[in-house]
């Protein structure tokens, strides 16, 4: 049997997180009543003309910048002509032949294994409307045109990629950085980042591609690797049993668990593109390219190498920690407070930082696209730590002082104070407790005595209880030791 | 009203603003004379005499109180119904248009409001501009007021009509391919074609958007000039509209044509078959000589390819613009068993022959595998044609050729032959392609007493150059106060 090796290149549409539309100035918000986000311009009245949003223009650089893309000085908006009912001037502005961005590339890492991912080009293209689809014999088809006119780029990968897995690494890896530079807000469900995929198998060793699907509608990363699976096994079973693929569109259906064929290659639209005689040519001067790449943020890749090596984190933690960009801010907010509260070094900082956010804050946090709602602010949180580093409660009463915060919202300084959690650090008032402690109990003393030294296990569990943890466990030791010599 | 209707823009405005005469009473004997002409002429579609009374009263309360009054204060105007007018029927002279009230206004229309000007109505017009007779209008066909059964040319054949009757002094058209100045020239009108950016396409229903500019007509080169004033400029929902200053078009009236290099296409004027255009533009460059201009000779060696350049190109854009007349937002819907089926019924009715003709042509022209050969291989003769002008203007400062190549041609003489149709436009289409502007002006009258056009073309945005030499052409011709015959 013939062995095959997948090959797939994945079309990305992301919409862009600009105020407002690309062509017009009605907002891009979500959620908004049916056609109240409109005006002539995104409904194609007659005589209404695009003008384009320099905004939608300048994030696109942004994202061709994160991507290493080479960015056109003069690109060129073109109309994809179809019809559709979604569509309202019978064409889509997209770009064809001058695209914004050239080639590029993202860095994966598949099973420890990294690989360069190459990027064909990213251009700027308007979103269509809502087709709502009614049901029953007598239903009726309306149109939402709020989406229509969105700002979108369309990422086009090199058909690099060789297996399932890859083509997932590769969407969260691009999902990622998009939400980090703030160009896109990675909400699937919402649809703002959908993927079609071009899948095709070739036998292994053979340098020419296969005939490749079009896979539309695998809006979900649960899907993509189901998707594209399948895919791979339906061709092969083509092939295996004598049979050729054909070249089609097709598309996932979740519920049948399996790929079906919407139109053939015969069926495909001629969408006659031509240049936009609308719109004059997109032209990015050097200059604005360059403010541009020195205002885009950290990159996630960056900023992870960057907290292994000054913060002290593990990869694991970095990872973990830079899951979301208002984490991430969350994370370095904290540690810059703690180590100016505290007076702590970076690394040490950090790390502690880290531990606790991924221990105490991190299941309080919920996130909505590129919105995050945190229990309490990071400064709170350094505070909290602090009062640990300055011995004044210890690491678990502050697991307590937090349950705390999180409840009532209040400081965790108020909180040591009202519930008197602060630790007895006073030695005198150890000694008394100790020595009451040693008084009651003559057996245990006894053992001591006797070299059974790790009794002290034992007093120092009363003295914390008796002081309802607020012991300092480092002064109960000393007095207990200095306390039981004396006997 | 002394004049009436013949005064002039400049003189309904200075007795509006000294008292003289109200704008409702003058804006009241334009709707009288329209409504009475029109089912002659049928050069309105829609007379909003409610809308026009109103202006008007405004503008006279203006006057009442003392306020600022602006350029065209209590002057009446005539709007092709290709241009969007807020709350009026806006019909592109097409079925699938047919009942269609658009909720703004056109830069132009806004434009025209602020200079105090009364709107009159929208004008008669090729469906979708598209024709060069007004024969392809889907409700009526525009009369020439000097002959009724010649054609007033088209498309913007009610705009041209309309003024040269004296149903209103001033005129907006739109000008594609030789839009507003073909008809001028039948009409016995001043029309000019902006450069391309000049004036904003924000609201004017496109037909072929890299060509479409909208054009002051009047019955004299200064007041086009003046409408060219208030319409023109730069207007940030056009993406194409050209950020610069507005030229001083009316002053540039008075300027003369001394030391004006004119650039005669010799072979082009050899070449006229009919011999009453040809003495007409022979005159008319006499006239411009003795009043001080030089004549130079300059060629067009790729003019002769404009007319096949300008029909790949103009419905390429057409096909693309006119595919939102769907059915599914507004305008005519006819339904269908399903959703192509209603596309199919809605188009296949609400457009005329002409303008499927054209989505033909243009769907065709940019298909897979003739793009390159048809689209693509027109974009490059119109650059030839743009460096046909750029090496003219170095030997002369505006270009003259006729505006058509015969007068006037009666209705119905070229209807069952498009491809003569379109041969009218020749010599306005090179200007068009080449971005540049170009007016229209009498220079004469045929030995059958129809007017005869001269058409001048300056560099981008000497407009100016335009309107001083075309005064000096109007001076020469003598033709100012000769008014059509055909009228009763």
């Amino acid at each position: 049997m013939t062995a095959y090796e997948p090959v797939i290149g994945l079309e990305v549409h992301a919409q862009m997180r600009s105020r407002t539309k690309l062509f017009c100035g009605c907002p891009t918000e979500y959620g908004a009543p049916p056609n109240e986000h409109t005006c002539p311009v995104c409904l194609a009245l007659p005589g209404a003309l695009p003008v384009p949003n320099e905004k939608a223009i300048e994030l696109a650089v942004q994202a061709g910048l994160a991507l290493e893309c080479e960015v056109a000085p003069h690109s060129v908006f073109a109309r994809k002509n179809y019809f559709y009912p979604d569509l309202p001037k019978g064409y889509q502005i997209s770009q064809f032949e001058l695209p914004l961005n050239g080639a590029g590339h993202l860095d994966i890492e598949v099973d420890g294994e990294p690989k360069r991912i190459g990027i064909t080009r990213i251009h700027v293209e308007e979103d269509a409307a809502k087709n709502i689809h009614g049901s029953g014999s007598t239903a009726v088809t309306v149109v939402d045109f709020n989406r229509g006119g969105t700002p979108l780029i369309e990422i086009v990968s090199d058909p690099d990629l060789r297996s399932s897995e890859e083509a997932e690494a590769y969407l969260r890896k691009l999902r990622d950085l998009l939400m980090f530079i703030g160009v896109n807000d990675g909400n699937l469900e919402e649809g703002s980042f959908r993927c079609d995929a071009n899948v095709s198998i070739r036998p292994v060793g053979q340098e020419e591609f296969g005939t490749r699907a079009e896979l539309k509608n695998i809006n979900s990363f649960r899907f993509v690797k189901k998707a594209i699976d399948h895919e791979i096994a339906r061709q092969e079973g083509v092939l295996q049993s004598g049979g050729t693929v054909v070249q089609e569109t097709r598309t996932w259906s979740e519920a049948q668990g399996k790929t079906i064929s919407m139109r053939s290659k015969e069926e495909a639209h001629d969408y006659r593109y031509f240049p936009d005689p609308d719109l004059p040519p997109v032209v990015v001067a050097e200059e604005r390219i360059e403010t541009l790449r020195a205002a885009l943020p950290e990159l996630p890749e960056a900023k992870r190498a960057r907290w292994q090596k000054e913060l002290g984190l593990t990869e694991y933690d970095a990872g973990v920690l830079s899951g979301h960009p208002e984490i991430a801010k969350y994370f370095e907010e904290a540690t810059q407070a703690f180590v100016d509260q505290s007076g702590a070094k970076a690394k040490a900082a950090g790390k502690k930082v880290g531990n606790f956010i991924q221990a105490e804050v991190l299941r309080h946090v919920t996130t909505d696209g590129l919105e995050a709602l945190f229990p309490v602010a990071p400064t709170a949180v350094a505070e909290l730590l602090a009062c640990v580093e300055d011995g004044t409660i210890n690491g678990k009463i502050a697991k307590t002082v937090f349950a705390s915060m999180v409840e009532t919202g209040t400081g965790p300084k108020v909180i040591i104070e009202q519930q008197g959690l602060a630790q007895v650090t006073d030695t005198g008032a150890i000694e008394a407790e100790v020595s009451r402690i040693l008084e009651a109990s003559p057996a245990q003393v006894a053992q001591y005595k006797d070299g059974k030294t790790n009794v002290i296990g034992y007093f120092v569990g009363q003295v914390m209880k008796a002081t309802k943890g607020a012991a300092n466990p480092k002064a109960v030791n000393e007095v207990l030791r200095r306390l039981l010599d004396e006997r | 009203m002394s004049g009436f209707p013949w005064q002039s823009a400049f003189e309904i405005r200075e007795r509006v603003a000294a008292g003289s005469v109200s704008a409702v009473d003058v804006t009241r004997a334009y709707l009288a004379r329209a409504e009475a002409l029109n089912p002659t002429l049928a050069c309105f579609l829609t007379i909003d005499h409610e809308g026009a009374l109103a202006a008007a009263a405004q503008v006279d309360r203006k006057r009442a109180a003392g306020e600022a009054l602006g350029p065209l204060a209590g002057v009446p105007v005539a709007v092709k119904d290709n241009l969007c007018t807020r709350g009026v029927r806006t019909t592109c002279a097409s079925k699938i248009l047919g009942e269609y009230i658009p909720p703004y206004d056109a830069h132009v229309v806004e434009a025209l409001r602020a200079s105090g000007a009364v709107l009159l109505g929208k004008t008669n017009l090729d469906e979708f501009a598209m024709g060069s007779s007004n024969e392809n209008s889907a409700f009526a066909h525009v009369h020439n007021p000097w002959a009724l059964d010649r054609a007033p040319g088209g498309s913007s054949g009610g705009s041209a009509a309309a003024t040269a009757a004296g149903l209103a002094p001033l005129a907006l058209g739109s000008d594609t391919g030789g839009s507003v100045r073909q008809p001028a020239a039948f009409c016995g009108i001043t029309a000019i074609k902006p450069t391309y950016g000049r004036v904003s396409r924000y609201g004017l229903v496109a037909f072929a958007s890299s060509l479409d500019q909208v054009g002051p007509m009047a019955r004299s080169v200064r007041e086009a000039s003046q409408l060219l004033e208030v319409v023109a400029g730069h207007d940030r929902r056009d993406a194409t509209s050209a950020e610069r200053d507005t030229g001083n078009y009316l002053a540039a009236c008075d300027r003369g044509v001394k030391g004006l290099r004119v650039g005669v296409v010799r072979d082009l004027i050899e070449g006229l078959q009919d011999a009453d255009v040809r003495a007409s533009v022979e005159s008319a460059l006499a006239a411009l000589e003795q009043q001080g201009a030089i004549l130079v000779d300059v060629a067009l060696p790729h003019a002769q390819h404009a007319v096949s350049v300008y029909y790949l190109i103009a419905t390429a854009e057409a096909s693309s613009n006119l595919a939102r007349f769907d059915g599914i937002r507004y305008g005519l819907r006819v339904q269908g068993k399903d959703l192509t089926e209603t596309y199919t019924n809605t188009r296949a009715e609400g457009f005329g022959p002409e303008v499927r003709r054209r989505i033909m042509l243009g769907t065709y022209a940019l298909s897979a595998g003739y793009y390159d050969a048809f689209y693509l291989k027109a974009q490059r003769v119109r650059t030839l044609i743009r460096r046909d002008y750029d090496a003219a203007f170095e030997r002369c400062d505006v270009v003259c050729t006729p505006t058509t190549p015969t007068p006037a041609f009666a209705l119905g003489e070229k209807t069952s032959d498009p491809l003569e149709m379109y041969l009218a436009d020749i010599f306005t289409l090179p200007p068009s392609l080449a971005g540049l502007p170009a007016i229209s002006t009498p220079s004469g009258l045929s030995a059958g007493g129809l007017p005869v056009g001269l058409q001048l073309v300056a560099p981008p945005f000497e407009e100016e150059i335009l309107c001083s030499a075309s005064q000096a052409v109007e001076d020469g011709s003598g033709l100012l106060s000769t008014h059509p015959t055909a009228l009763p």
